[in-house]
């Protein structure tokens, strides 16, 4: 799953190259290893990308256990937890991802008046 | 046949039976004794109280501790302020952090929750929280963990169910890490602290206050609860100084001060003869009120020349006049007290009670006894510190000073004030029973003459007079007449004794 995260990552960078720096996002997901729920956030996370930001995002997914120095400079606190690093405000986005609407509203691709229509979050 | 007996013993290894728990010290004065031996070892401690009640200040000052005198190293994880703050905050209590932390004696991990940059989007645990903790624990080696404060965390996540499971599952943790846990908690309403936290921390709890009292300020300490340990229940005054945090008192909590037999002269001889012949008790607490100007500072004098002139070191603590005032006014009746403190036997101490709260005074004076170690102390008037407190402050702080130096058989003498011909007793009540001698001086006017009467209300362990004596201040100091049975100078003063036997009654 790593590889193939890795791999949709890069081709997402290399698309991302073609375009302008300004609408990239570069993201961040800290996850807790391969736990049920952070298999399911990055599932949610992959889709939502898939969706709204084809061929303009960077996603990197990070083990905490493995990274605990960057876990503190980070300012990770729960798991699992989307930063967004570009682009700015930078933002925390956690939990497993299943409220569609508000990981949108997170990522700032829809405003907080867009989300009334929304609908419940589905996973 | 030795194995039903060593059976028959009944008692684990290591854990001999009515052994308390085993505990860890946190180095602050009198919190030791109070929880007699410390913290509960590898548990975790909840200390709450309001802001500005110095929560902080007494969890860093126990990782301080650790990390310099009982070689344990610690880690501070801070919800509010960030290393550089908090290290600058204990800077002037001599604490130097940037150096622990250099050492590896010391780990600052500063968790800072911003809930504006925060998107909650379903499930989520605080594993990041557990994974920094764990990791700052391995990089020292820690031994004791400070939170402060674990409560910010509600201000920053939405999710309380979500929270309240993590924090339960982060403090039974802590107690597997095996680390002795300090968490702090902002005093809530109607509980302990906001968010309840004293349910999740059941072994130890730890309350800290902060009153004040006619625009004097008192802290105050409160073992709320410490499971598996005897502790003083009591509030206990505290005080944060250039040297940290104290708690008071610091001498032992249990009525187990030896009861010397030797006396001490009054200084007054005809006092002595009342008092069975031979004084005061060494080691006790006199108590010697009255009404203004009924000569209370005079016989406290009296009792320092005596004992100065034993070669005994004396302190007075003085919270209405200066010394040079007091020096002077003595030296009108005849006793010349300079001498003495320029023979260093003698040293005053003034302060207006106002200066500072209750237990700043008392542990003024904890210190000041402890530097000059005198063998004789008076307090010259304690009633002026009930300016400063309530009657009930005063009385508490007071049986901490007199428990301190009969601890240390000091023999203790207060002057008290007594209000005019209202409220007479209300001061002294408030005192006495601490008190083992009481004298009574009183005022009267007979036939146009304001004439002086003492009596001894109380002195436990001897046979003391009950009269009333008249005496005079002369310029060879206070002059006590005889008892009526050994021939009294004039006849008319003595029957002026019957008229203030009454008054003594009101």
């Amino acid at each position: 799953m790593t590889l193939k995260e890795r791999n949709g990552a890069r081709a997402a960078f290399e698309r991302a190259a073609q375009i302008p720096p300004a609408d990239r996002y570069v993201l961040r997901l800290y996850v807790t290893g391969m736990t049920p729920r952070s298999a399911r956030a990055v599932k949610n996370l992959q889709a939502i990308c898939d969706e709204y930001l084809e061929g303009r995002y960077d996603l990197e997914v990070v083990d905490i256990y493995q990274q605990p120095v960057l876990v503190k400079g980070e300012q990770i606190i729960a798991a699992p937890t989307l930063v967004k690093k570009l682009p700015l405000p930078m933002r925390r986005i956690i939990g497993d991802m299943s409220n569609r609407d508000r990981v949108l509203l997170g990522l700032d691709l829809v405003r907080s008046s867009d989300q009334h229509g929304g609908g419940g979050g589905g996973g | 046949m030795e194995k039903q007996k060593s059976e028959g013993v009944g008692v684990l290894p290591g854990l001999p039976r009515g052994r308390e728990l085993a505990k860890t010290l946190t180095g602050i004065r009198g919190l030791d004794e109070i929880t007699r031996g410390g913290l509960p070892k590898g548990r975790p401690t909840l200390v709450c109280g309001g802001p500005g009640s110095g929560k902080t200040l007494l969890a860093i000052t126990f990782l301080v501790n650790g990390a310099v005198h009982f070689d344990e190293p610690g880690v501070l994880m801070t919800f509010e302020e960030n290393a550089e703050e908090i290290a600058s905050d204990v800077v002037s209590l001599g604490f130097d952090l940037p150096e622990l932390i250099k050492a590896q004696k010391l780990a600052v991990d500063y968790v800072r929750v911003e809930r504006s940059e925060i998107e909650e989007t379903g499930e989520y645990d605080l594993e990041g929280l557990f994974v920094r903790l764990d990791y700052a624990i391995r990089s020292v080696g820690a031994k004791r963990v400070v939170l402060d404060t674990i409560e910010s965390l509600f201000a920053g996540l939405k999710d309380d169910a979500i929270l309240r499971a993590e924090l339960r599952r982060l403090f039974r943790w802590l107690k597997d890490k095996g680390v002795t846990a300090v968490i702090t908690g902002e005093r809530g309403e109607g509980q302990l602290t906001k968010q309840g936290l004293e349910e999740y921390v059941s072994d130890a709890v730890i309350l800290l206050d902060h009153r004040v009292h006619d625009q004097v300020s008192t802290r105050r300490l409160r073992v709320v609860k410490y499971r598996g340990s005897h502790h003083g229940t009591n509030e206990y005054p505290f005080l944060i100084d250039g040297s940290g945090i104290g708690v008071l008192p610091v001498s032992s909590l249990a009525l187990q001060h030896e009861a010397p037999l030797e006396r001490v002269s009054s200084g007054v001889e005809h006092l002595d003869g009342m008092l069975s012949g031979k004084g005061y008790y060494r080691g006790s607490t006199i108590l010697v009120s009255g009404t203004a100007g009924t000569g209370k500072t005079s016989l406290a004098a009296h009792f320092l020349d005596a004992a100065c002139r034993r070669g005994e070191r004396c302190l007075c603590f003085l919270f209405e006049e200066s010394p040079q005032q007091l020096l002077r006014n003595m030296r009108s009746i005849g006793i010349d007290l300079e001498p003495w403190v320029a023979g260093g036997l003698l040293q005053f101490h003034a302060d207006r009670p106002s200066r500072y709260g209750l237990e700043t005074h008392l542990v003024t004076m904890h210190q000041v006894v402890a530097d000059f170690r005198p063998t004789v102390v008076v307090l010259d008037p304690v009633t002026n510190l009930m300016t400063v407190g309530t009657y009930a402050d005063v009385q508490a702080m007071l049986t901490r000073m007199i428990d301190h130096l009969k601890t240390e058989n000091i023999t203790a003498m207060l002057t008290s004030l007594t209000p005019g011909q209202t409220d007479i007793e209300r001061t002294e009540t408030t005192i006495s029973s601490l008190m083992d001698t009481w004298i009574v001086l009183a005022n009267d006017e007979i036939g146009g003459e304001h004439r002086r009467g003492l009596y001894v209300l109380k002195s436990r362990g001897m046979a003391h007079s009950n009269e009333l004596r008249e005496f005079v201040l002369t310029d060879h100091g206070l002059n006590l007449f005889d008892a009526a049975s050994h021939g009294t100078p004039d006849d008319s003063r003595h029957g002026a004794r019957k008229g203030r036997d009454r008054h003594a009654v009101v």
